[in-house]
């Protein structure tokens, strides 16, 4: 394709590739994002090329490879498109019925999802999981190749620059204002008050524009995802931002951790420059922007704002005082705008919907959706679009389907490292910025990690701290040593080693971690510990003063013993990896307490709930 | 000139003027570790948190480093400042029991006694010999190394440094380390020795008497290769 020199090229360009009728016949739609490609969705791939050779029916079967859809658990799954059936975990062996029946216009029914005991159900969109969603974002990875700019604008791609380059500045930035987006990477701050700050600013060094890929909280894959599977949408997303702002360069801060997302956005940027679409005078126009991709090298910290600007820069990632913000002083001391995937990929929709229709879905103050990424001890994970003010009891029980066992879920813990355990009993909280924020947690990037009765609440603030005492700077000496001391009153508490005095001064060293640390990443080291205590403490105190684990999980407080139940069919005797277990066959067995390492292994084995664990 | 009020009062400061400075010129003390006259500002130790905003939006910044701004209301030892100061230097106490700072400025807070579980380490991050060799010596030979827990400061890969002019400013500007390298004459503050091409303490080979910054040791390894 040759280099387009205005905006009647484009709309052309995207008329022609939409005319090709591609989208017309019944295709063959394979998730391969990294939670694909890690249980064979590339295999799937191969095997539907080949069916499609051997029955000679390519051009009459189309095949995309895709990103991410977001019910990650089901993967490698098959979408046969446009009519939108749905195969969970297909079989490489499996692919030649499923083209076979596409291309007859059948359906292979024994292939089809079905929720537990229940029918089976024909259509993606009829499964609950997907039914009870808003797919505004997450919908249009199923449309498009991430590597092939053709599908992205074949599907009213960059419909939202040409929009931008024809309203102008201002009318950009009053859009995105009116349009109440806030920040996705968790803080939530008003996107168009942003945008407004670095238009502001004077322009003559030049501006920034960063996307901030560093996604890095534990169980949450949401940007990830939106890099791999649409990433020209975060392109256009910082394209209209250099528009309204008049940046010049742009920046896409992604994790080394990312390698697909990496290599699909670097696929992206190439395939734009070579449209035209970035660099000196786009489309005939006066904007001149282009990106680039910096790999950051694994550190949590990175994700703070300062300290990702260090990082870009080449220094040693650590944050420093604000102000100036990086609005005033940003990489290289020039003015910087910092915006998270999500929030980047949510403006296209903003200049094609319209402001007042992007704020219909959601709440007064909280507009739009929000992906969050549902995992855990829940029945059905993955990545979940909701419109923002959603419960969380819809997102858990009628999205995830509920618990996963028989235990009742007990917690939810939103927003990562930075953020809190959010009780049952609270689960007709709406998601937005400010009820999160009030109930003790944070929105955060978009983590979602379901507990239930086996989750003990103190190893969970126990786990947490650990992972801030790692990834800490270590420059404030509150966050690093604040950490520190944490996680090691909590390590004596699961020991059985605590005293109520240590509740005490817990309380008083998170307070006090909290008040007076630099950055985000400190400021919010405490909620996972506030959290539990403001809604746990019983747990607590059951450790402290009976010396017992109510969930059973920290091991120094937990026994296991062989109760009646026991037939002694000698299954656990086997099982057992420390030789722990004595008894003679059809007798009552034995624990040796003294070898017992408490794997639960012979939890696991015992098929008549013998083996009690108190 | 910015105009901004400390404790009530009104204070007026050159633009660029941090709170510290601010609270300092009108004479309100505040206790600090990290910050030194002459290094830039770093804000690692915590110790100098002031009050800065009213109602719900107020909020713990240190003064150190934050910049003095117009109409800012600060308050240098409100109840929520001082209860955060003693938290931060019984931390310090926790970690570092010997520093005679550390010790001073926990009895000036009103900490007689700190709840952690003793350590004993000699170093608090505070930086101010990095900066010190940076930006007053104009060397850079050490820096930080590592993140959380395992940061520390030293030389890059604890290799003898080519930049490492043995001047000792590291050494002496030192707010934890009470016990610096005197190697056979106590009485003195600083023995220095390791200045020397030929340092006393590696011709008498009894390294175990240095208590020198560089670990290893940079002085004595150039001068036994010299040797």
């Amino acid at each position: 394709m040759r280099s387009l020199s205005s905006v009647e090229d484009l709309a052309a360009l995207r008329q022609r590739l939409a005319g090709r009728g591609e989208r017309a016949i019944p295709t063959i739609v394979i998730p391969a994002g990294t939670c694909g490609r890690a249980n064979g969705a590339l295999d799937l791939v191969r095997a539907a090329k080949r069916e499609l050779l051997a029955r000679e029916l390519v051009g009459r079967i189309g095949l995309r490879v895709t990103g991410c859809h977001g019910f990650c658990e089901m993967e490698p799954s098959v979408l046969v498109a446009p009519h939108g059936t749905f195969y969970p975990k297909v079989a490489s062996e499996e692919m030649g019925r499923i083209i076979g029946a596409a291309a007859q216009d059948r359906v292979v029914t024994d292939l089809l999802f079905a929720d537990g005991e229940g029918e089976r159900i024909e259509r993606q969109d009829d499964i609950p999981f997907f039914a009870r969603q808003t797919r505004r974002l997450l919908g249009r990875n199923q449309e498009v190749d991430p590597t092939r700019i053709e599908d992205y604008l074949a599907s009213g791609g960059y419909a939202a620059l040409a929009a931008a380059l024809a309203a102008g500045p201002e009318p950009v930035v009053a859009e995105v204002k009116a349009s109440g987006l806030r920040g996705r990477g968790g803080a939530g701050f008003p996107t168009g008050a942003k945008w407004e700050m670095l238009a502001r600013q004077p322009g003559r060094r030049g501006k920034f524009l960063v996307c901030n890929a560093d996604e890095g909280d534990p169980g949450a894959y949401m940007d990830r995802s939106a890099l791999e599977g649409n990433p020209h949408a975060i392109l256009e997303g910082m394209l209209v931002g250099a528009v309204g702002t008049g940046a010049n360069e742009g920046v896409i801060y992604v994790r080394d951790e990312y390698p697909l997302a990496i290599r699909h956005v670097s696929m992206a940027i190439r395939q734009a420059r070579a449209l035209g679409l970035l660099g000196e005078r786009i489309l005939g126009t006066d904007l001149s922007f282009d990106i680039e991709v910096v790999r950051g090298a694994g550190a949590f910290v990175c994700g703070e704002e300062t300290a990702l600007i260090r990082s870009i820069e080449g220094k040693v990632g650590e944050p420093r005082q604000r102000p100036p913000f990086p609005v005033q002083r940003g990489i290289d001391g020039k003015p910087t705008l910092i915006n998270n995937v999500e929030t980047w990929a949510n403006i296209p929709l903003i200049l094609e919907k319209g402001a007042a229709e992007f704020a219909a879905v959601g709440t007064q103050g909280n507009s739009g959706t929000k992906i969050f990424s549902l995992v855990g001890k829940v029945k059905r994970t993955g990545l979940v679009e909701v419109p923002m003010g959603a419960t969380l009891g819809e997102i858990i029980h009628d999205i995830g389907g509920g618990p996963v066992g028989a235990a009742a879920v007990k917690a939810v813990q939103t927003g990562g490292p930075s953020g809190g355990c959010i009780p049952a009993a609270r689960f007709d909280l709406p998601v937005d910025y400010d009820a999160l924020t009030a109930a003790g947690s944070i929105m955060g990037s978009g983590g979602m990690i379901v507990m239930d009765a086996h989750t003990c609440m103190v190893d969970v603030a126990r786990y947490f701290m650990g992972f801030l005492k790692q990834e800490s700077c270590g420059k404030c000496f509150t966050c690093r040593k604040g950490t520190q001391r944490m996680h090691e009153i909590l390590d004596d508490i699961t020991r059985g080693e605590g005293s109520p005095e240590h509740l005490q001064l817990l309380e008083e060293l998170a307070l006090a971690v909290k008040d007076t640390t630099m950055c985000g990443l400190g400021q919010t080291a405490a909620n996972p510990v506030l959290s539990t205590l403001r809604y746990f403490r019983e747990e607590y105190l059951e450790h402290i003063r009976h010396g017992r684990c109510p969930a059973a999980v920290c091991k120094a407080l937990v026994t296991y013993s062989i109760n009646e139940a026991c037939t002694g069919c000698g299954a656990c005797r086997r099982a057992c990896p420390g030789e722990a277990i004595r008894g003679a066959s059809k007798e009552r067995h034995v624990i040796d307490s003294a070898r017992c390492t408490k794997c639960g292994m012979c939890v696991t084995v015992c098929q008549f709930g013998a083996v009690a664990v108190a | 000139m910015i105009h901004l009020t400390i404790n009530g009062l009104g204070v007026s400061v050159e633009e660029g003027a941090t709170l510290l400075e601010a609270a300092q010129s009108v004479g309100f003390p505040i206790p600090t570790l990290c910050h030194m006259e002459g290094l830039s500002p770093y804000g690692a130790c915590r110790l100098c948190v002031v009050e800065v905003g009213e109602g719900a939006r107020a909020r713990l910044v240190s003064s150190c480093t934050y910049p003095a701004q117009e109409e800012l209301v600060v308050r240098t030892a409100s109840a929520r400042v001082l209860r955060a100061r003693r938290m931060v230097i019984e931390l310090h106490l926790a970690s570092c029991p010997q520093s005679k700072t550390i010790q001073d400025l926990a009895s000036a807070l009103g900490v007689r006694q700190q709840r952690f579980r003793q350590e004993q380490e000699s170093c608090i991050l505070c930086g101010r010999c990095v900066r010190m060799c940076a930006e007053q010596m104009m060397a850079g030979a050490i820096g930080f190394r590592g993140r959380g827990q395992s940061r520390s400061v030293g030389t890059p890969f604890d290799q003898p440094s080519d930049a490492c002019r043995l001047c000792g400013g590291c050494l002496y500007v030192c707010p934890a380390c009470e016990l610096r390298c005197t190697y056979t004459e106590p009485e003195k503050a600083v023995c220095g020795g390791c200045a020397n091409l030929q340092p006393p303490c590696v011709e008498n080979g009894r390294f175990d008497q240095m208590m020198c910054y560089m670990d290893p040791c940079v002085a004595c390894e150039i001068a036994a290769q010299r040797r």
